[in-house]
């Protein structure tokens, strides 16, 4: 491994790749707010206020809670999920291929390891940023019920980083886009749709919900929500942590792979 | 650091799979020296280049560079380096000058380091003009300046210049080579990749001829050129499918003989006096130019291909 003596003194060398794209960002960002803040409000508008109506009349409430505050939760997961992915795939084929500015970065002190960790390093901290915003927006809607809710950053975070490590690492070894739209129409949307996003899991045939806990972003989901409302016992949260966590770690160890082998061959 | 190496590589080699695209090369190269790959597209330039930037892995030989191992101290003999890649990888959104400045952030140098640089960098290149326009709307010399400007944000020891001038008109070219002359006289050591013999000959002090991977000759441009051709050429084309068939002709006149698709080399020592027995003995071609010999022709007499094919 090439690098593995520091004498390459300073900052972080993982921090400089973090500024950068800090940097980048300061510089583009205005094109990018309106998905990140507006979307999920629209969808929240949308879905909680006139859905809500909708189900008010017929059921009244969704496990105790009116729909709206019951899919406002769901929604900070789908967004830091989307965050995750729309980082994560074309962004870094950009980087690696068709612009090849990691290329450029590789050529200083900087390792791959390094380009890697300020990547995923830079799309934590937008995750988190976003998630605090949201988490704020849906306060406002009144859909914040616990203590536990100010772990919902936290929580938006880690979904971010269980999509966005190893869509990097895929994206890293990827020679086209071509397979970035199929995961899209056959993975993400499914997954949006279909992870007790929008109506409990109980709603679900029997033999599909082994299909819903599959998602990963049913974890995500459930947390979210039993954070804002600070319902369910703690031993199964663990295990959707545990879930994100898994999906981050293998995803950043497959990624410090592929992220080396394109830079360094 | 032996003696004044900069750097040295032996037995260098660079596999991908099963192919072998350097074969056991050996480089030393000197402090202030400019030095050439000379060869054609595919000899294994790029690959080398990309081991001698500390950025790739051999995949046997050993290199050292500052006297360190990229091995072990990859950041460190990189902090040192600039490295001006084939394709410029530039931010094509951002500005001119936040493209150097946050390339320098990478080598951890302060705001108003990178800031001073940025500006001084701009000038030495022509770009200052062009310093708030967004990189997607420079010409593609400009671009080119502005890889090289970038490569020096962290006043490198040596620059690494992989095919500067590729695709860019003569004016751009010269102009950037005037760019070039400039940085070695303030002492950097300069190692370029080109297939351009021209340019070999106008930047490199000594340069390696590669070919399939291997080095097939070294030494001094005008060396070489005495070593491995003749001082002048004769080149004649005819109005013929094949000039094949006037290489038995020609033969008697020169000491070599090269036949190229679309015309035949007569390698002599005076070009004039040979035209002049060719005209003499009723070979009529279409047209002839006599030129002095370069390393196109130290090439050609090597391979027997043309660093162009």
């Amino acid at each position: 491994m090439i690098g593995s003596t520091n004498t390459d003194v300073g900052r972080s060398r993982w921090l400089r790749s973090w500024g950068y794209h800090a940097e980048y960002y300061a510089q583009t960002w205005r094109g990018s707010v309106a998905s990140s803040v507006l979307f999920p409000i629209l969808y929240l508008a949308a879905l909680g206020i006139g859905v809500g109506h909708l189900v008010a009349h017929h059921h009244g409430v969704v496990d105790g809670q009116t729909y709206l505050h019951y899919i406002a939760p769901s929604l900070l997961a789908t967004t830091t999920m989307q965050l995750g992915e729309g980082e994560s795939l074309w962004p870094v084929l950009a980087c690696v291929k068709w612009i090849r500015t990691y290329h450029a970065a590789a050529t200083t002190p900087l390792e791959p390891d390094d380009i890697l960790f300020g990547k995923l390093a830079w799309v934590a901290t937008r995750a988190f940023v976003t998630a605090v915003l949201y988490t704020a927006i849906i306060a406002c809607f009144g859909a914040i019920q616990s203590w536990w809710s100010l772990t919902l950053p936290f929580i938006g975070t880690l979904v971010t980083l269980a999509f966005s490590a190893p869509l990097v690492a895929y994206a890293a070894r990827s020679q086209s886009d071509a397979s970035f739209t199929t995961l899209y129409r056959f993975a993400f949307v499914p997954m949006f749709l279909f992870s007790a996003t929008f109506y409990p899991l109980s709603e679900y045939p029997g033999y599909l919900r082994p299909v819903v806990q599959f998602f990963p972003l049913y974890h995500g989901v459930a947390l979210a929500r039993a954070a804002a409302f600070g319902q369910g016992s703690l031993v199964p949260q663990l295990g959707h942590v545990a879930v994100l966590v898994a999906m981050a770690v293998l995803g950043v160890m497959w990624g410090r792979r592929t992220m080396r082998r394109r830079l360094t061959d | 650091m032996t003696g004044t190496h900069v750097l040295e590589a032996h037995q260098l080699v660079k596999r991908f799979g099963e192919f072998e695209a350097v074969k056991g090369i050996d480089v030393e190269i000197d402090r202030g020296e400019s030095f050439g790959f000379l060869g054609p597209n595919g000899a294994g330039k790029t690959s080398t280049m990309r081991m001698i930037s500390a950025v790739s892995q051999p995949s046997g030989g050993t290199i050292s560079i500052f006297g360190l191992d990229p091995r072990t101290h990859g950041p460190e003999i990189r902090s040192r380096l600039g490295v001006v890649p084939q394709e410029d990888s530039l931010e094509l959104e951002l500005s001119v000058r936040h493209n150097l400045e946050m390339f320098g952030r990478y080598f951890d140098l302060s705001r108003r380091v990178v800031r001073e640089r940025a500006t001084e960098l701009l000038e030495f290149t022509q770009l200052t003009e062009r310093a708030n326009d967004k990189v997607d709307n420079l010409s593609g010399g400009m671009k080119r300046r502005l890889t090289i400007a970038r490569g020096l944000m962290n006043r490198p020891e040596i620059l690494i210049l992989d095919e500067p001038t590729t695709g860019l008109d003569p004016q751009a070219r010269h102009l950037l080579w005037d760019r070039l002359y400039r940085l070695k006289r303030e002492g950097v050591t300069l190692i370029i990749t080109t297939h351009y013999m021209d340019e070999a000959e106008q930047l490199c002090d000594r340069l390696v001829v590669m070919d399939q991977g291997s080095i097939v000759a070294e030494g001094a441009p005008r060396t070489l050129i005495e070593q491995f051709s003749t001082r002048e050429v004769v080149e004649l084309r005819f109005t013929t499918d094949d000039h094949e068939e006037y290489f038995d002709r020609l033969a008697p006149f020169a000491e070599r003989v090269e036949v190229l698709p679309d015309r035949v080399l007569l390698y002599v020592n005076n070009g004039d006096d040979t035209l002049r027995d060719v005209h003499a003995a009723h070979i009529t071609p279409t047209s002839a130019l006599v030129r002095r010999s370069s390393l196109e022709d130290v090439f050609l007499h090597l391979t027997g291909r043309t660093l162009t094919e």
